[in-house]
């Protein structure tokens, strides 16, 4: 894996018949975790989407820079709130999937680490059907990370998760991508404020960056400050952003 | 349960056939009853075996080779945009032509054997699996594809490892249903010109008033269709489950 990079979004993004989002500057630091706050509709899912090069129905005007060079996409490990795993393929197949797919050979001993590192050694002959969603989404992490990039985008990886598997799954998450450059999409306050090196909350009026909580991420789940700072952070989002 | 219910209602069918042949005294030229059918059935079995073994050569050669068209012209339309533009309305065209009218000019072209009888079998067989499988390929979910692509894949790749694999469950409605009409093709085919098959024999004994036997083969290509619907829904029943699973 190539050196954790920093990645600046800077420009405007047009719907068919409106302006999703104007004169929008976004920065991600190396090796931290970006969260990216805010309003259904308001463009955080389509950030990502052009940053990993996807379709959208927004027409993108402007620049994403980044260290890495101009070839962003080809960086980028991504997983959405779906876990996407092929339901026809056994758990080692879904985690061997880049592989076969750009037609290159796969690494079975990271594959395995990665296995017992997301704790599914045993399941791994097992179909995604046969898994609890908790299990499901740590395969598809595992996947994430089978794709070895040094930028990750993270599309509300979590919200389907009951309480307690959510907050199992940012610590493994967060310790697992340690290293790369993270940009979280969610509209969980509580997780960004466990998570975030920085907090932006996007909406109709542009970005604001919000200090994130005091101390390491990720944070304890009933940290005082972390607490505080969700409540701040869920008064804002209520307020409009 | 559902084996129990469906034999009760042959079993109440039959009675009701039988009776209203004793009741009404109607000609068995005209309509013999179900135990003169079996009676028939029994005694001229080598007879009716001889001519279902054609007709089922002619059904699964069709379904083979109909299959075999109907998923390689889907992979192609699926895999070129061009292709689609191109193909997609004469395809579309051909099927406003009905196929029984092409059964003479059929005959006419490959004579009174086995490769007739056959091509119709495909021409019925071919749209239902082609449509069916290329609108599963085209309908792959977008999740699959956005993340195939932020892996770089190959598009021949995405189609091998996802799309086709996502498509299987579309395949088997089409593959389920070309089941049904292959049986059909192939009689068509032998009503038009044949010498042999369980059509012919339908048309021989409808000609020399031989009711019966004219039902007795009816019969045994009902047998013949239905099984046919039984192992194609086994053999695809492992893509349905998938869907079923993935919903």
């Amino acid at each position: 894996m190539s050196q954790a990079p920093a990645l600046r979004v800077s420009g405007s993004a047009r719907l068919p018949e409106a302006v999703l989002f104007d004169a929008l500057d976004l920065e991600l630091l190396p090796a931290r975790w970006t969260c990216l706050l805010g309003p259904s509709g308001v463009g955080k899912s389509t950030i990502l989407r052009f940053i990993a090069g996807l379709d959208t129905q927004a027409v993108f005007q402007g620049r994403i820079t980044s260290d890495l060079g101009p070839n962003i996409p080809r960086n980028v490990a991504y997983m959405a709130q779906e876990d996407l795993l092929l339901p026809w393929a056994s758990i080692r197949d879904n985690l061997a999937l880049g592989a076969r797919l750009r037609g290159e050979p796969i690494d079975q001993e990271r594959l395995q680490r990665l296995l017992d590192r997301v704790g599914l050694s045993k399941l791994a002959n097992r179909k995604p059907r046969t898994l609890s969603g908790g299990q499901r989404q740590r395969a598809a992490l595992a996947r994430t990370l089978m794709e070895d990039k040094p930028l990750v985008l993270l599309d509300e990886p979590f919200s389907a998760l009951d309480a307690r598997t959510r907050s199992d799954m940012q610590d493994l998450a967060f310790s697992l991508l340690k290293g790369r450059t993270v940009l979280l999409v969610t509209h969980d306050p509580g997780e960004a404020a466990r998570l975030a090196h920085r907090i932006v909350v996007m909406s109709d009026q542009g970005l604001v960056e919000i200090d994130p909580p005091p101390g390491d991420a990720p944070r304890a789940v009933d940290d005082p400050d972390m607490l505080a700072a969700q409540g701040r952070l869920m008064s804002r989002l209520r307020e409009g952003g | 349960m559902r084996l129990v219910a469906g034999f009760s209602a042959a079993v109440f069918a039959l009675a009701l056939w039988q009776a209203t042949v004793m009741l009404t005294g109607v000609p068995r030229f005209i309509l013999p009853g179900p135990a003169l059918v079996a009676e028939t059935w029994w005694t001229s079995r080598a007879l009716i075996a001889g001519h279902a073994v054609v007709t089922a050569t002619e059904i699964l050669l069709g379904l083979l080779i109909g299959a075999g068209l109907g998923i390689a012209v889907a992979l192609l339309l699926a895999s070129s945009r061009g292709a689609r533009v191109f193909l997609q309305p004469i395809l579309v065209f051909s099927q406003t032509l009905p196929v029984f009218a092409l059964a003479p000019i059929l005959t006419l072209w490959l004579g009174y054997g086995l490769g007739s009888k056959v091509a119709m079998a495909v021409l019925i067989v071919f749209f239902p699996v082609a449509s069916a499988f290329l609108d599963g390929l085209l309908r792959t979910p977008r999740g699959y594809l956005d993340l195939a692509r932020t892996m770089q894949a190959r598009p021949l790749a995405v189609l091998w490892h996802i799309r086709i694999p996502a498509a299987l469950p579309a395949l088997a409605s089409g593959l389920r249903l070309s089941a049904v009409y292959a049986p059909i093709g192939a009689v068509i085919g032998e009503w038009v010109g044949a010498s042999e098959g369980l059509g012919y024999l339908m048309l021989l004994a409808n000609g020399r008033s031989k009711t019966d036997l004219m039902f007795a083969a009816l019969f045994t290509l009902s047998i013949l269709s239905i099984a046919l619907f039984y192992a194609m829904k086994a053999a695809t029943e492992p893509w349905s489950r998938q869907a079923r699973d993935d919903a």
